[in-house]
């Protein structure tokens, strides 16, 4: 052990910790041997099918919106707010990926994390409509979405910590820490911009009202999920509006900001994103998303 | 600095170069200094600069830049105008006449092995 490098050195611990060649970087940084824990088996008594959908609902939600915030590279208003952005859409991304592999092993269909984000068509991704609407490079937007996912998943991990299935509980496990720190990013941001100037309030509170009809659908509860609840692998979303809500009260009040009395986005025929019925937005992020992939089949880097 | 304001109590925000402002674009955000302790270091070390609107946001952009390996335990963050530094005119006065007297170095000791960080 040298001292003298680590004295002068503060990225020496980068070099024990983490080899440069290690293939599961993108996990982020202390994640063990996650193969392993994908291919665990099926609780018993679980539907194979539920396990895998539910998987692809919690996994999508991460994805797509990893995806929007991965748009603000090179958009955003501060180099140091790229960054910032950039690290909580890898960290989601992280999440997506052992999700979907987990959905993918469930299913035996010979699927993998690539090919269930980039060769599904719009209809068969199950995530929520907040998480595709365009920020429309309004930062105000990106903000006022990263407060309500984050709050909402927030809860919905914190529930899924004791899941019966490991892999849920695993990504529940790490990604608690995550999203605590994207909400409180979020919230920080809720509080400059919407107790600042009468500018950014107005920004800020036009943004909350434009993605406020999408609220409604993060407590909606599908069969999926009210089964998988029941079995003690999922947690029922209705059970997490209270905390969401006592939430979001105190830092809209803290930031001086009203909450939007709008109507919430209705379903069609009792469809929503976790049913597959997506807003037109979708089709928009999954088009740059999968172009690559659709292109090249196979690429690598 | 008229153009920013913290009247919220929450931190500033910029108040020109806004949509719907007028007069001279914004100036940029003040430049701090960031310090991380790694894991295994001793003391905390400096690892560059950022800019942040005030000491709270520059914690956290510190964070978001300078940890994203795994890096820190702790960070520091000073605003770069608070630092008095040593100017490259003055090398020979501050530290050349240091260079010959050898005996203020412990090297006369023998250090035992087991002592660390000596």
């Amino acid at each position: 052990m040298n001292t003298d490098e680590d004295a002068t050195n503060a990225y020496q611990s980068l070099a024990d910790t983490v080899g440069h060649d290690d293939p599961r970087w993108a996990f982020g940084s202390g994640v063990e041997d996650v193969q392993a824990e994908i291919t665990s088996p099926v609780p018993d008594g679980v539907e194979p099918a539920d396990l895998a959908a539910y998987c692809l609902m919690l996994g999508d939600d991460a994805l797509v919106c990893s995806q929007r915030l991965t748009e603000w590279v090179t958009n955003a208003p501060e180099l140091e707010e790229e960054v910032a952005l950039a690290n909580t859409a890898l960290d989601l991304l992280g999440q997506a990926r052992v999700l979907l592999a987990r959905a993918g092993h469930v299913r035996g269909a010979g699927q993998d994390e690539d090919a269930l984000a980039y060769l599904r068509a719009e209809a068969e991704f199950r995530n929520v409509a907040l998480a595709e609407l365009p920020d429309d490079l309004d930062f105000a937007r990106a903000i006022a979405r990263l407060l309500l996912f984050a709050t909402w998943r927030l809860a919905l991990l914190s529930r899924l910590l004791g899941s019966r299935d490991p892999v849920i509980a695993a990504v529940a496990g790490k990604g608690v820490k995550e999203l605590t720190y994207h909400r409180d990013h979020a919230a920080r941001w809720t509080l400059r911009l919407g107790d600042g100037t009468p500018e950014s309030h107005r920004r800020m509170q036009a943004a909350l009202d434009a993605v406020w009809p999408h609220v409604e659908e993060l407590f909606r509860t599908s069969e999926v999920e009210r089964r998988l609840a029941d079995a003690g692998v999922a947690v029922d979303p209705a059970q997490t509006r209270e905390e969401v809500d006592a939430v979001l009260d105190e830092v809209l009040a803290r930031a001086t900001l009203t909450r939007p009395a709008v109507p919430p986005a209705g379903t069609i025929g009792g469809r929503g994103g976790r049913q597959g019925l997506h807003t037109e937005h979708l089709g928009h992020v999954l088009a740059e998303m999968q172009s690559l992939a659709r292109r090249h089949p196979g690429a690598t880097w | 600095m008229s153009e920013y304001t913290a009247e919220g109590g929450h931190g500033a925000v910029p108040t020109e170069g806004v949509e719907g402002a007028s007069g001279t674009p914004r100036r940029g955000w003040p430049l701090y200094e960031v310090f991380v302790r790694g894991k295994r270091g001793l003391n905390h070390v400096h690892v560059g600069s950022l800019h942040a609107a005030d000491d709270e946001m520059a914690l956290h952009h510190a964070r978001d830049l300078y940890t994203r390996r795994n890096e820190g335990v702790s960070i520091w963050v000073v605003q770069a105008q608070d630092i008095t530094a040593s100017s490259p005119d003055e090398k020979d006065p501050f530290f050349a006449p240091s260079a010959d007297k050898v005996y203020r170095h412990p090297t006369f000791y023998a250090i035992p092995e087991d002592v660390p960080h000596l």
